[in-house]
């Protein structure tokens, strides 16, 4: 069977909805102060890199960047076949702070709990906020995106893929069909 | 790649891609043991038996807690303080325990083969945790994870393994598990503790410990096993000591930046100087830290994965 592949952002459309979102996370938490960045591993971690870069440059103030790997809080561990667990690079206190996790796609939601699991299981934060560059659908929890790059509606068949270069820079979302 | 096994029995069935798969995910395990809360709940709900027929600290204590952190129940059983005394046979002991339906038996047994011998009975997972003197996985996992953390990598060091390599099965398991990963394994003892055809295994002899450790990245000191069959083959312990104990002087011929490790409990003044014990390249609590991190990476890969599809 052929596989369709339709380009939804290139690299510039990406990055126009990295700076919008940079600029509604500050507009919303009015300012940097206490913000924290923590991207969910892979894709999420490199979008998280680069919307650390565009709060850095508009604020010119830093903030802490981490990455948060959730294999350890995923609750299919027993039907999965893949068992790599990646590192969780976190390495600031998150009690008190407001933090906005970063993943790439957003569908079931259970990424989301996982990740929200991990955060609290290393302290108390103030809030938890969730930036996503495509919400394709199909929610599983009640969980919903406070930023959001694109909505896009999409078929439980097809798949949402976001490719990134070697050095981890976003280079297109792409939607598969089969 | 990714690695799923059923049990974990021993190094020599294991590929360098899962040796290397293992000791990775253990490296993602390791912050767990920094944090306040040092506790994940990957494992909640699995049960973990461990099962232990021989006297333990580390290796039980180290799966006790690593299954703790992963927030599985653990169940400690040592045979002194269960029916065994009263005369049950191995299989019985485990399809007993198996009939309240664990996920998990880690077993440590006098006898060789006795945690291939329960996998093959048992339809829960077995993990070694030393088999008499035939292979003692998650030592030897844990010794290259440790070797990896101050050598970077181990594809070509060489490293030195010291003691009575007859009865050690730390040493087997750490000659199969260093070997696959590339580095040149030597092994010195008395002539009594060196057993025919270990070259077939992948390493060189040595009849002195001055020629085996010269120019060694790693030295790995093997404790005389008093309580087995160690006392007969040498003259005496002090004799013992004079010839195959590490002391600084000795330490020396090794590179300057060598690693001194042990699998522990040491016998100090017998196969290490309590200076070579305490000193600067020893890496002995080191190996114990990432003991726990090596034992949750198998606990998990074990325990996660949909075993029903692979049988």
């Amino acid at each position: 069977m052929a596989t369709e592949t339709i380009e939804i952002l290139d690299k510039n459309g990406i990055d126009r909805a990295l700076t919008r979102i940079a600029h509604e996370i500050l507009e919303k938490n009015k300012g940097i102060d206490d913000l924290v960045v923590i991207g969910i591993r892979t894709g999420g971690a490199y979008l998280a890199a680069g919307l650390h870069e565009k709060l850095v440059d508009i604020e010119r103030q830093d903030v802490p960047l981490g990455m948060i790997d959730v294999t350890m809080y995923r609750d299919d561990i027993a039907s999965r076949s893949d068992l790599q667990v990646g590192q969780t690079d976190i390495r600031f206190p998150v009690s008190g702070k407001k933090i906005i996790l970063v993943d790439d796609v957003l569908f079931t939601g259970r990424t989301i709990r996982a990740a929200m699991e991990a955060v609290m299981d290393l302290g108390r934060p103030q809030t938890i906020q969730l930036a996503i560059l495509i919400d394709r659908g199909h929610r599983e929890l009640p969980i919903r995106p406070d930023y959001i790059g694109r909505n896009l509606p999409t078929a439980r068949n097809e798949q949402i893929k976001v490719n990134f270069d070697e050095r981890n820079n976003p280079q297109a979302v792409l939607l598969l069909r089969s | 790649m990714s690695f799923n096994p059923k049990h974990v029995l021993g190094i020599k069935e294991l590929s360098q891609e899962e040796i290397t798969f293992i000791l990775d995910t253990a490296g993602s395990f390791k912050e767990i043991n920094t944090r306040d809360i040092k506790k994940v709940p990957t494992l909640r709900g699995k049960t973990i038996v461990n099962l232990f027929f021989e006297a333990s600290t580390r290796t039980r204590t180290s799966f006790e807690i690593a299954g703790k952190r992963l927030s599985a129940d653990t169940v400690n059983i040592s045979a002194s303080s269960s029916s065994v005394v009263k005369g049950e046979t191995l299989e019985d002991t485990a399809q007993n325990i198996e009939a309240m339906h664990p996920d998990i038996i880690v077993m440590r047994h006098s006898a060789s083969g006795a945690c291939h011998y329960l996998a093959e009975r048992l339809r829960c997972s077995v993990v070694n945790a030393g088999d008499g003197t035939h292979e003692h996985p998650s030592q030897a996992l844990l010794d290259a994870f440790t070797i990896r953390q101050h050598k970077g990598e181990i594809n070509g060091l060489t490293v030195a393994i010291i003691g009575d390599i007859t009865h050690s099965r730390v040493v087997r398991s750490n000659i199969y598990c260093l070997s696959k990963l590339g580095a040149n394994v030597r092994v010195a003892g008395p002539g009594t503790m060196l057993p025919p055809g270990l070259e077939k295994m992948g390493c060189t002899i040595f009849k002195n410990i001055e020629d085996a450790i010269s120019g060694a990245d790693c030295v790995m000191m093997l404790r005389i096993q008093r309580e087995r069959q160690g006392a007969s083959l040498i003259p005496s312990v002090r004799e013992y000591a004079r010839f195959f104990g590490l002391n600084e002087q000795k330490l020396k011929l090794a590179k300057e930046d060598a690693i001194v490790m042990h699998p522990g409990p040491i016998n100090r003044g017998v196969e290490l100087a309590s200076a070579v014990a305490d000193g600067a390249q020893n890496v002995i609590l080191d190996q114990v830290e990432n003991g726990v991190a090596v034992r949750m990476a198998l606990l998990y890969l074990v325990a996660g994965g949909d075993k029903l599809q692979q049988n």
